[in-house]
């Protein structure tokens, strides 16, 4: 079955620090949206894929995010885990248009 | 040369031997002396610089602020006096009368002989052009060199270096690390002529310019121009360019002065024989200033081999004389790794093996004849430099591994397998030689590392001298290490602080002062982070060393604080937070009790817990309702107990002699003072302490930082101490009799660790690494600098406590961090 996707204004840029994230709410669960040190956008769901720890609390760094509670580093363009650790975390698909972030969500 | 017998000019017990020299090669080759016959002579050293023996090579480092001063001397004053030997810095040899077999000094003083050994070492070239004395050029050959550099480079400006070999380059790199513009000139078509070919050369001029320097080859110094001081510097081409320091990098002359006074033979250098002997059999030479077979050396390799010599006929042993030595060259500028050996030049009958990596900026060559290594020149990797230079020593036949060589040996030895340093060591043969500077074998270290029972760098350092020198071969020793001890050899010395940089913890700490890096970007950008903004690791401990470095300077950077300091709280498993306030020394009242109870209530606070460190934890708080539970905290008076930081975190105490029968003091007041002057600071580590009013310690002060018991005549203060994995009690620092003397040393105390330790060491492994000997002469012993550092304790203190609980109730700008961005479907 294929589900349209449709993208969600949830703000401006400004309003993520640089090499931080906020956390945006969703009915099928929380949503960490990364801004990097080069100004783009990333999206994941806010569990780590070790135990679930928030993602949006981690440090950011380069393209990747260390998650808060025990150091797993994650990759923010995959999902997936980096170096011996294994696991992925769901992508949101984000992007930037006249200086504001979008989510593309299904409908 | 038969061995000396008591002479007949000889009046003391034992026969004099005088040394002209306290640099490199003149003490080596005491050292080696002392190691054959400890007894033998009465020693006396003059040296021209009125300080101690130090490792000229280090100067660099000192030069660029990776070494200090202490960190580069050989031998300190204490080692002349175990060994008796009589040490005259200062005070040059100004003549040497034969007849007499007396020196005499420029104070006047005159002192026998019945050896003498010259070691005067070289002087530097000063080519003769118009300007070549004004105030303000200067040659890179001392440690009054270098403070004069030190000086010109803290009022910035340009700085020309005239010679672009290596200790012009050194000198390049070591300015620019200083803030300078840097201009280097060189007369030949590539930098180090003499060490590289054109192609490495260029890369080498390319790396630089990339950090900044700019590099012109082929161009010939006119003269130097200025009236009182150096300004500029005119090229013969015309050009001219602007100075306001010029350094004279073009060479060194041996220094012969004395010996051709005396009527010593002179060529180039002092003439020596195999056993390092001048025409005057009394007189010997080493190091820089001899000419031996024909060659003068510039570089420590050869000089200690000729110390071995010389030792050996100075001690009366028979052996085998100085057969002349085959040198290699590393370039030492932190990140670009530069090595050549033998002779490069080409030419009929040589073959070239040549590898390029541009991506990794990488270019090795070899030279071959006769199936044989001739010369080599590595860039950008020259982990198998040693590897090399060994079978061109040896003159191995390399025919059999002509098509995998330049891949170097971890390829060779394990046919294509990845080849991991451990592993490329442990192929070497015995007979390789690990450090090139003292001439130490693999063999030498596998031998000494498992007869004496070896486990660290250091100790195989003091035992076999390998990478006691110049360093570069640090990496190798580690590996042998490593491969000798197995999973037991944990490596020490240089770490890099993370994979984004080359440095050490000890050396960005360093930088971060003299470089004046005053923000993470700046930090990265001078000292060269491999990645564009760090990661986990090094941004935390980087934005520590930058608060405790300029305190009330530096902006805190959020981004690169782990969450529960960025928060202001400890995250828990679940994703919620815990609030912990403070309560000084463990003590409480009604109200605070009474608002804890209400916010409790108020947010529906599942677990509200007791400490271990004599507060209230408030367990499982959401993170959006934070900054609300803070407001009604600190509306009752409470701030934060900072239990989630790098941080004073507890004073705990005992009741005391307040209301305890056992008491002999104010316990629970000396305590909440102690936490009222700290409260706030940021830390390496977390930092607790305790005050307990008796012997009986039942605020247990003995397994904390910073540890106070107190005691009929005043208070014993302990440091070092803390629970966890790996329990370690307290070392008394001192006994004191006041309480302004408690918190006097607490606060220098801590300013020594805040500014001494590794980000994430606690004072506990801090202090097993530097030694409770350390903490006590800056302490203890100096008075001084105990007021110092507990004044500049203070100065960050008022920078430091605020209460970051206020800084985000609610309606502040920072408590919309907060909460979520946004809600979608
Ligand atoms: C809450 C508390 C346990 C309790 O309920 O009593 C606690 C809780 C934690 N301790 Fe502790 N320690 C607590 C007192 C202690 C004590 C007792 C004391 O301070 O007298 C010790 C032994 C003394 C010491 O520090 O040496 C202690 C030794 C540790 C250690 C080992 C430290 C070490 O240097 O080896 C860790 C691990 C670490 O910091 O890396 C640790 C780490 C932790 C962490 C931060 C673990 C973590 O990373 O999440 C826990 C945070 C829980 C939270 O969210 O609040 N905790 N911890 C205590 C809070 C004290 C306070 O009021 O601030
Ligand atoms: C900046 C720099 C970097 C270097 N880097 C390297 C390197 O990476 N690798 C390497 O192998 N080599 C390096 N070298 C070269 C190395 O330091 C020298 O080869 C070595 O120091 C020479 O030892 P020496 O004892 O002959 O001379 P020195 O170490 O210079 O000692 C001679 C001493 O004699 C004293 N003296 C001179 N005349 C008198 C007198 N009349 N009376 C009393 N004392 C006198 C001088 O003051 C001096 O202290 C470097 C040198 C410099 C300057
Ligand atoms: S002892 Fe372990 S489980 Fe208990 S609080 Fe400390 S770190 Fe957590
Ligand atoms: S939950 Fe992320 S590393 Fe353990």
């Amino acid at each position: 079955m294929h589900r349209p996707l449709e993208w969600k204004d949830i703000g401006p840029l400004t309003d993520i620090p640089v090499q931080g994230a906020r956390r945006v709410d969703h009915r099928e669960g929380r949503i960490a949206v990364f801004r990097t040190i080069d100004d783009q956008v990333f999206a994941l769901r806010d569990e780590c894929p070790h135990k679930k720890g928030p993602l949006s609390e981690g440090i950011v760094h380069g393209h990747a995010v260390t998650c808060p509670l025990h150091n797993w580093v994650i990759d923010l363009a995959t999902g997936f885990a980096k170096g011996p650790d294994e696991g992925c975390t769901g992508r949101i698909p984000a992007r930037l248009v006249d200086g504001r972030v979008e989510l593309g969500l299904v409908a | 040369m038969t061995p000396l017998s008591a002479s007949p000019a000889t009046t003391a017990s034992r026969p004099r031997l005088v040394v002209i020299g306290n640099g490199m090669a003149g003490i080596r080759a005491v050292e080696e002396l002392l190691e054959r016959a400890p007894d033998l002579y009465d020693i006396t050293v003059f040296g021209a610089e009125p300080r101690v023996n130090y490792n000229r090579i280090m100067l660099s480092p000192l030069l660029s602020g990776e070494k200090s001063f202490d960190q580069i001397v050989i031998n300190d004053l204490d080692w002349y006096l175990i060994n008796q030997i009589k040490l005259h810095a200062g005070d040059p040899v100004e003549q040497i009368d034969r007849d007499d077999q007396v020196v005499i000094t420029k104070s006047g003083l005159s002192v026998p002989y019945d050896r003498l050994l010259i070691a005067t070492g070289s002087m530097p070239i000063v080519i003769p052009i118009p300007g070549a004395r004004l105030p303000g050029v200067v040659t890179f050959r001392d440690v009054d060199d270098v403070d004069t550099m030190l000086s010109a480079s803290a009022k910035g400006g340009h700085a020309v270096v005239i010679g672009g070999g290596l200790l012009g380059l050194e000198a390049a790199v070591g300015l620019k690390a200083r803030g300078m513009e840097v201009t280097v000139l060189h007369l030949a078509g590539h930098l180090m002529e003499r060490q590289l070919d054109a192609s490495a050369g260029h890369l080498l001029a390319k790396e630089l310019e990339r950090r900044g320097l700019t590099v012109l080859t082929s161009a010939d110094t006119a003269a130097i121009q200025g009236d009182t001081h150096v300004t500029g510097v005119a090229l013969k081409d015309g050009r001219e360019l602007k100075a306001d320091l010029v350094v004279m990098a073009v060479g060194i002359r041996p220094d012969t002065r004395l010996a051709a006074a005396a009527g010593l033979e002179v060529g180039r250098g002092i003439l020596v024989d195999d056993h390092m002997v001048t025409n005057d059999p009394a007189i010997s030479a080493v190091g820089e200033c001899v000419q031996h077979r024909g060659a003068c050396y510039g570089l420590v390799q050869p000089l200690f081999e000729m110390a071995k010599v010389l030792a050996d006929h100075l001690a009366g042993k028979q052996a085998a004389g100085y057969p002349g030595s085959v040198t290699s060259t590393k370039l030492k500028v932190t990140g670009v790794d530069v090595f050549s050996a033998g002779d490069f030049s080409g030419g009929p009958g040589t073959e070239d093996i040549v590898f390029r990596d541009a991506g990794r900026g990488v270019y090795k060559r070899i030279v071959l004849q006769d199936g044989r290594i001739k010369g080599a020149v590595l860039y950008g990797d020259t982990a198998d430099g040693a590897w090399y230079f060994q079978l061109l020593k040896a003159g191995e036949d390399v025919s059999g591994l002509r098509d995998t060589l330049i891949f170097g040996q971890g390829f060779a030895a394990k046919e294509g397998g990845a080849a991991n340093p451990t592993a490329a060591v442990a192929a070497l043969p015995d007979t390789a030689e690990i450090c090139g500077c003292n001439g130490v074998c693999k063999g030498t270290i596998v031998k000494a590392i498992t007869e004496k029972g070896l486990t660290s760098l250091d100790q195989v350092k003091a035992t076999t001298k390998a990478s006691a020198s110049c360093g570069s071969c640090t990496g190798l020793v580690e590996g042998l290490l490593a491969h000798a001890l197995g999973g037991e050899y944990e490596a020490a010395g240089v770490k890099p602080i993370c994979k984004c940089s080359d440095h050490d913890h000890d050396t960005i700490r360093r930088l971060i002062r003299v470089q004046n890096l005053k923000s993470i970007p700046a930090v990265m950008q001078a000292l060269e982070w491999k990645t564009p903004d760090g990661c986990h690791t090094c941004r935390p401990a980087l934005n520590y060393y930058l608060l405790a470095t300029w305190p009330g300077e530096y902006v805190d950077h959020g981004a690169s604080r782990f969450v529960n300091e960025r928060v202001h709280a400890n995250i828990q498993k679940d994703g919620t937070y815990s609030v912990v306030p403070r309560m000084w020394g463990g003590l409480t009242n009604a109200k605070e009790l009474r608002a804890i109870a209400d916010v409790v209530d108020k947010f529906d606070i599942p677990t509200v817990k007791v400490t271990g460190g004599q507060r209230i934890d408030l367990l499982g708080v959401k993170k959006e309702d934070l900054p609300a539970v803070w407001s009604d905290l600190n509306a009752a008076g409470m701030v934060s107990g900072h239990a989630y930081g790098k941080a004073l975190r507890t004073v705990k105490t005992c009741v005391g002699s307040e209301w305890c029968r056992f008491g002999t003091q104010k316990s629970m007041e000396v305590g909440v003072n102690l936490e009222r002057m700290t409260w706030g600071s940021w830390t390496p580590h977390k930092f607790k302490m305790a005050v307990s009013g008796c012997p009986r310690n039942c605020a247990e002060a003995t397994i904390k930082d910073f540890g106070v018991i107190a005691t009929d005549g005043g208070f014993d203060l302990l440091v070092g101490g803390n629970g966890g994995i790996k329990l370690r009690g307290t070392d008394l620092l001192t006994k004191v009799t006041t309480e302004e003397e408690v918190q006097e040393y607490c606060g220098a105390f801590m300013q020594l660790y805040r500014e001494e330790a590794h980000y994430l060491e606690r004072t506990a492994p801090w202090i097993e690494r530097v030694g409770l000997d350390f903490v006590k002469a800056r302490v203890v012993d100096d008075a001084e600098n105990r007021r110092a550092l507990h004044a500049r304790f203070l100065a960050s203190q008022r920078h430091a406590q605020v209460d970051p609980w206020a800084e985000r109730a609610p309606g502040a700008p920072a408590a919309r961090d907060f909460q979520t961005l946004a809600t979608v479907e």
